[in-house]
């Protein structure tokens, strides 16, 4: 490791505390009065949008094939964590031991139906997959209505509210750093062979079903930890929350954001789950303005707002520092 | 099962199927000339339906038969298919299949939520359409409504078939996928074409929705999504792009729907997926499709 990738480590790091802390003495100085938990409850509604997203533009972005059913993964995670949390607790567990054991459940289930369903899914490619993806997510969410350990089509109520703010928002961060060492990794960078072309690279010696399978299984492992998050902060579920409609919100936030830009993913899940929130009065409007915006990224901008431009404080230090030198020389 | 079930649930089955058959045409035509996945076909159901809704007390009132309301439903529908193909499909067609799905699903989305700002969330019922009565032959009730509806299907589908086969539009309209340029080199409006593509599809939409209505009186700004989709199952099941494949693609699922409903009713819809996936993997292009290798 050089020692500009430690500043550069280092430098993120502190950046990440940094608004950490700051978020944090806002609740606590109780600058939003009355309204600080409902804040909060953006803030963790936010940081489960994250996950989700970032992980769906694993696929998305990244291998560059369309899946229409991430929220069947996201219902993996939300009812396995939910089931293993109920489970376990009161078993001595403290309430951190538990949130994270039943996002790491959750993570790993979705993970592995990731698998199972990736290696017939991803022998298709475009329009196909896309529509496989999505009845899969529909097959799951059938099962979750008719097991009766999910609430059998009825809601799930009861579940442990686990996620707090700090929790979610620091496995956000271990999650969106894990995905970014991800794409910047060898694995990541074949992913992104295959997706220019996949014929180069299988003839380039790589296995492209091995890495497609890969990179699903990781996406829909996030996607889990994301739902698990989402049930232990809701509370309650019901299997029509994961229904298509939901597949295609995250897909759009994708799609604005960037397709192939976590950053954008981060930026766009933030502000188009933030947003509705404060705009309590247009809800009804909400997935109109997502079509259109939609719609209009799609004739203006093809590649999302922040296309695969990625956010580096390194590099912005870099720059500012640079303009001083070159002011001094100047001057 | 006795024979009376089994013939019971297989005339409900073809009306299912006739309706799902109807709508599969649409994805069919469209997907054929310009292979892409209209996510909003769905939603034009939707919106014929909700013409019906509207017009039918007026047909009523002015003393006409509710069912002549399809034409306005038809005339709703094509317009709407045109100014979709024209804004938002047409200024993407150049960039590419992943950006073409992307459009269609926000178009999809924006349909059925421009429907709940504009007619409310709640579902309604529609007017009987059709005053026909039920005959009863040796212990099978046998509503005449859904033997129309059937009726109509075929005939529907039947005429679509002379059509893209007989006429000269029909034959634009298998020459334009076949080789964009030469089309036009031929005296072929390709745009023109695309968009009567289009419009065809669309009123075939609000046939289907009247016939659905026949069947189902309700309404609601989410039934064009999930009956697009099986729909969707049903074009691919035959083979995309192919008008006979449609029909039996059509027919097959609404059997296979309403015999699965029989046995578990909360197992339908996956079924359906399930026969989906499993045809996508064995044969991706259909019953009636024939193999094309990728060119490298």
């Amino acid at each position: 490791m050089t020692k500009q990738r430690k500043i550069a480590y280092l430098l993120n790091a502190v950046g990440v505390v940094v608004i950490f802390a700051l978020l944090m003495a806002l609740f606590a100085a109780g600058v939003f009065g009355t309204s600080t938990t409902y804040i909060q409850g953006i803030c963790t509604t936010a940081c489960y949008t994250v996950i989700m997203v970032a992980s769906l533009n694993l696929v998305v972005g990244f291998m560059g094939e369309f899946s229409l059913g991430h929220a069947g993964f996201v219902s993996v995670g939300a009812y396995v964590s939910a089931i293993v949390s109920g489970a376990l607790a009161g078993k001595g567990l403290s309430d951190l031991g538990l949130f994270l054991v039943a996002i790491l459940a959750g993570g790993l289930a979705a993970g592995i139906m990731g698998v199972l369903v990736g290696i017939p899914a991803l022998r298709l490619r475009g329009d196909y997959l896309a529509i496989v993806t999505m009845a899969f997510a529909e097959i799951i969410r059938v099962c979750f209505c008719n097991f009766s350990i999910t609430g059998g089509g009825k809601t799930l109520s009861g579940i442990l509210k686990l996620s707090t703010f700090p929790r979610a928002f620091w496995v956000m961060v271990v999650c969106v750093t894990f995905m970014y060492m991800f794409v910047r990794s060898k694995f990541g960078r074949t992913v992104q062979a295959i997706r220019e072309d996949y014929i180069a690279a299988s003839a380039a010696g790589i296995n492209v079903t091995f890495y497609k399978v890969l990179t699903f299984a990781v996406s829909s492992f996030f996607a889990g930890i994301g739902g698990a998050i989402y049930a232990h902060y809701m509370t309650a579920m019901i299997p029509t929350n994961f229904n298509f409609n939901y597949s295609a919100e995250l897909l759009s936030e994708v799609i604005i954001g960037g397709t192939g830009s976590l950053t954008g993913s981060i930026i766009g899940a933030v502000f188009l789950s933030a947003l509705p929130e404060a705009m309590r009065q247009f809800a009804t409007y909400r997935m109109l303005c997502y079509s259109v915006v939609l719609v209009l990224v799609m004739l203006f901008r093809p590649g999302g707002i922040f296309g695969r431009w990625e956010f580096s404080l390194t590099r912005v230090l870099g720059r500012l520092t640079h303009r001083r030198e070159t002011a001094k020389k100047g001057a | 099962m006795t024979l009376s079930l089994f013939i019971q649930s297989l005339i409900n089955g073809l009306n299912q199927g006739a309706i799902y058959a109807l709508i599969a045409l649409g994805y069919t035509m469209v997907y054929g000339i310009i292979r892409m996945i209209n996510f909003a076909h769905g939603d034009f159901i939707m919106i014929g339906s909700y013409t019906l809704f509207y017009t039918i007390p007026l047909m009523v009132n002015a003393g006409m038969p509710a069912w002549l309301a399809v034409v306005a439903a038809v005339a709703v529908c094509a317009v709407l298919g045109i100014l979709v193909e024209t804004f938002a499909y047409r200024p993407v067609r150049k960039a590419g299949s992943m950006s073409a799905l992307i459009t269609a699903l926000a178009m999809s989305i924006f349909l059925q939520n421009l429907a709940m700002v504009l007619f409310g969330a709640k579902p309604h019922n529609v007017q009987a359409i059709f005053s026909l009565p039920t005959i009863t032959v040796g212990g099978v009730s046998l509503p005449l409504n859904v033997l129309l509806t059937i009726a109509i299907g075929v005939v529907i589908m039947l005429g679509m078939q002379i059509f893209v086969k007989g006429t000269k539009l029909g034959k634009a309209m298998r020459a334009v996928p076949q080789d964009k340029d030469a089309s036009t080199l031929m005296g072929i409006n390709v745009n023109r074409i695309i968009t009567l593509t289009f419009c065809i599809g669309s009123s075939l939409a609000a046939v289907a929705a009247l016939m659905y209505c026949a069947t189902y009186p309700r309404v609601t700004t989410d039934m064009g999504s999930m009956m697009g989709m099986k729909a969707f199952i049903a074009a691919v099941l035959g083979g995309i792009g192919i008008i006979p494949g449609a029909m039996i693609g059509g027919i097959l699922v609404g059997l296979i729907e309403i015999f699965v409903k029989l046995f578990a009713p909360g197992w339908y819809e996956a079924v359906t997926y399930g026969t989906l996936i499993v045809i996508l993997l064995v044969k991706p292009s259909g019953i009636l499709g024939k193999n094309t290798g990728e060119k490298v």
